[in-house]
């Protein structure tokens, strides 16, 4: 993965870019010690890192707007951050960059139960906008596994989804307004607690734009009334291919399950290992979580067993209290850490429709074997979303190559199929040189175009979503 | 009118355009600036379907018609009840997907379902210079690159033409029931609206209809479920009613045809009581969307911005011809937009002064 070279003039101009964040900044923190710059070097892909010039993290949309404009005036790339969680390296810096963080941003600024909506700085963490709601009998939809740690501000800059998005979509759905600051240091509001746009709707390009279009301040969030219940339940398999079909006629069924988790007998076994959550030991297993009503939901999971039987489960078990349905989803949730114990991953995104799901799952393995590797399956079902875990050794160099192969090559199959690259975690630097695969050359030109609009020197997230090489004249003109 | 017979060929008559373009699908809004009309009539037909992954892409010129009956076959639908303006806008031609989207309009069950663009999964368009785009899929999950799909909902057509979308759709509810509460004022009305859209209970429509003093609730769900629901419903909020209600005509703003320019307003519900205060005289309305969105017929040559004064929120012009259609931008966010237009239509071929 190429990153481009840092300007040595920006570089040089180090002190004098700090000093002058710090006179604009009024008191906020401007971070630019060599031995503290560090902790910004990476997000979650930790594979990659780089200090940046310069750490800034302001408290108000007045002080992102400030720094956004110093470094607008220093012609500095800058670098948007929520929490650092990012899988795809959508935070990873450059040397001659400043990274505008969000973690002092966390206040809520309005709660409205009546016309449902909730007002955030975007700093604030996913989980206590929930948390700040929840006492009324409402929440905050989308449900990233990071949503401990990560931002509003990160979810909105990655389209973020979460397991329950098959019923309440993802952050883009759940997205009425933003205060954004453009690369100049403008602030615009777009949208607000009403649900549509009176025209060209430009919510939709900002979400989702990976920190190259602005950073996102404050946002104004959909918030839903908590159902009066919900129940997971687990299905055994001996094969994808059952575990596939069942999923699938499920949805044509007409029953609309708010999660459905896959998990493949690599993945089960290091989650036994690891949370031992007492799940059977097969080859494919369905956590299906219904919601509603006490009547209902057993309707629905009388349903989901009648179609599930149809289909020679191993094994059907259903969440009798609290306790049971904590168990069902602990594996699940202690996924990503379970298999960190017993190698180093890779997690890819891909989507696929739900009708190629085993085909993609035969296909992914036979790919594995051919490498030498070993892939781990756990992802949302439901809706197509995969999350193949390529196991390998960090410490071979050889190991991390071919495991970045195996990669690119099960994803070029995800778009075979008629899916997508990446499904909720984003493009980033991770399948930046991928793109190509996916779109024609119009197609990423039209893209380009909207940055062009919003940052015309190409200096907020530098060398992140488009291959360098196409983005190469953009950049060179900044 | 100029409608070619597939996608190769409207891309080329773009590209050799010398004038503005009015983009039309069935045309059943009435609406598009001067220029030679250009139709995506012709370019029509489901190109897939498949109900187990709850997806469907289809040419942009399908005519809605089609797609709702195929859908009905397998027992699902659009959750979003695009509307169909006919009743007021008096045009003749059926609505076409392409024109749901480019629209991006919504009845009553966007409150809880979400708006058209959030069904959005993939496009096919024609820039202003006449090549092909292609963003998105047909995957109900994707980040992949920047979403220009979801951008060309609600563009009425100024940033490309559609030729195809591929979209979500969900299966249809079991069975539906209308609850009335009768003998509200306006503000009352929101209030019980936002308890009832606030619970739990599973409420896909919420309207407040003046001239009859009635609040209607739409329960939807399996059949076996609804009593259940109805009764939740009515402890929380009071003796309510079993009521026959056209929820399509709610959708269609029927209720206004023939009474003046009518207006949409999309607001936050509380307020709506505070905008039907400062309506002007002789103004005919309802709601929808719980308050949300505050349907307006008044006299020809009315400017409803006006009556929103401070109040925010925005209005826009479905029929009569007084002044600009759509609501003013806040000036940052119209320079975007300008700029985006400019970048995708450089020649100011589709729609000019669409957004005027």
């Amino acid at each position: 993965m190429d990153m481009p070279a840092p300007d040595p003039r920006i570089l040089a101009r180090k002190a004098h870019v700090a000093a002058r964040l710090r006179a604009a900044l009024d008191g906020a923190r401007v971070i630019d010690a060599p031995q503290d710059v560090i902790a910004y070097e990476c997000d979650a892909l930790s594979a990659y890192a780089c200090p940046p010039l310069a750490v800034v993290l302001p408290e108000t949309t007045a002080q992102v707007a400030a720094a956004m404009r110093v470094c607008h005036e220093e012609g500095v790339p800058v670098v948007p951050r929520g929490s650092g969680t990012s899988l795809v390296g959508g935070a990873l810096p450059t040397a001659d960059a400043v990274v505008i963080g969000l973690s002092a941003m966390t206040a809520v600024l309005e709660t409205d139960f009546d016309n449902r909506f909730i007002r955030v700085q975007a700093g604030r963490t996913n989980l206590s906008v929930t948390g700040a709601i929840e006492a009324q009998g409402f929440f905050y939809a989308p449900d990233p596994s990071s949503q401990l740690a990560c931002a509003i501000g990160g979810n909105i800059a990655m389209n973020s989804g979460g397991a329950h998005c098959l019923k309440y979509g993802v952050t883009v759905n759940n997205l009425l307004g933003v205060t954004l600051v453009l690369a100049d240091g403008t602030v615009v509001e777009i949208g607000g607690p009403w649900m549509d746009a009176p025209g060209i709707d430009l919510l939709p390009v900002i979400c989702g734009s990976e920190g190259q279009f602005g950073i996102v301040t404050e946002a104004v969030l959909r918030i839903v009334p908590r159902p009066e219940g919900a129940r997971p339940v687990l299905v055994a398999f001996d094969s994808a291919e059952a575990a596939g079909a069942t999923v699938s006629a499920i949805i044509r069924a007409g029953l609309l399950p708010v999660a459905v988790e896959y998990m493949d007998r690599p993945c089960i076994r290091a989650c036994e290992a690891h949370a031992r959550a007492g799940y059977p030991d097969c080859e494919a297993m369905l956590i299906i979580e219904v919601e509603g009503a006490e009547p209902e939901i057993a309707a629905q999971i009388a349903a989901i067993r009648a179609i599930a039987a149809r289909h020679a489960p191993l094994e059907f078990r259903e969440a009798r209290d609290a306790d049971e349905a904590a168990r069902i989803w602990l594996g699940r949730k202690a996924a990503f850490g379970a298999m960190g114990r017993i190698a180093d991953y890779i997690c890819l995104d891909g989507v696929i429709p739900v009708s190629a799901l085993p085909q993609v799952l035969a296909r992914t393995a036979q790919l594995a074997a051919e490498y030498g590797l070993e892939v781990a399956n756990v992802f949302h079902a439901g809706d197509g979303n995969l999350h193949p875990l390529i196991l390998f050794n960090a410490n071979d160099p050889d190991d991390l190559h071919r495991a970045e192969a195996l990669g690119a090559d099960i994803l070029r199959l995800c778009v075979e199929a008629g899916g997508c690259l990446t499904g909720e975690h984003g493009v980033g630097v991770e399948k930046r040189d991928l793109m190509e695969v996916q779109f024609a050359p119009a197609d990423l030109e039209a893209q380009m175009r909207v940055k062009d609009v919003f940052d015309p020197h190409w200096r907020l997230n530098p060398a992140k979503v488009f291959p360098l090489h196409l983005s190469a004249a953009r950049r060179g003109a900044a | 009118m100029i409608a070619p017979v597939d996608e190769g060929e409207l891309a080329v008559l773009v590209a050799g355009a010398d004038g503005p373009l009015r983009v039309r699908g069935g045309g059943s809004h009435g609406i598009g600036g001067p220029g030679e009309p250009i139709s995506t009539a012709r370019l029509s037909g489901i190109t897939l379907y498949e109900p187990g992954a709850l997806t469907m892409v289809a040419r942009a010129g399908t005519p809605l018609a089609e797609i709702e009956a195929a859908l009905a076959a397998e027992g699902q639908y659009l959750p979003w009840e695009p509307p169909d303006l006919r009743a007021l806008t008096g045009a003749t031609g059926a609505p076409t997907i392409g024109g749901v989207f480019a629209t991006n309009t919504s009845g009553p069950r966007r409150v809880v379902a979400g708006a058209a663009r959030d069904f959005l999964l993939g496009v096919r368009f024609i820039d202003g210079r006449g090549a092909v785009v292609r963003n998105g899929g047909r995957v109900m999950k994707n980040v992949t690159g920047v979403d220009l799909t979801r951008l060309m909902a609600g563009a009425y057509g100024t940033l490309g033409i559609l030729t195809e979308v591929s979209f979500k759709v969900l299966p249809r509810p079991e069975a539906a029931r209308t609850l009335a509460l009768r003998g509200l004022d306006a503000a009352q009305a929101v209030a019980v609206m936002a308890r009832a859209l606030g619970s739990p209970h599973g409420v896909t429509g919420a309207a407040f209809l003046p001239e009859r003093a009635e609040m209607l609730l739409r329960l939807e769900g399996p059949e076996a479920a609804l009593p259940a629901r109805v009764g939740k419903l009515a402890a929380l909020i009071g003796p309510l009613t079993e009521a026959a209600c056209d929820w399509a005509a709610i959708r269609d703003g029927r209720a206004l045809a023939g009474a003046g320019d009518v207006w949409r307003l999309s607001l936050t519900p509380i307020a709506s009581p505070a905008v039907v205060a400062r309506l002007p005289d002789g103004a005919r309305w309802f709601m929808d969307w719980g308050g949300g969105r505050l349907w307006v017929a008044a006299a020809p040559g009315s400017d409803l911005r006006a009556a929103l004064g401070p109040i925010p929120g925005h209005a826009t012009r479905i029929t009569g011809t007084g002044g600009t259609r759509f609501h003013p931008e806040p000036p940052g966010v119209a320079a975007l937009t300008h700029a985006l237009r400019e970048k995708f239509d450089p020649r100011g071929l589709f729609n000019p002064g669409m957004f005027d």
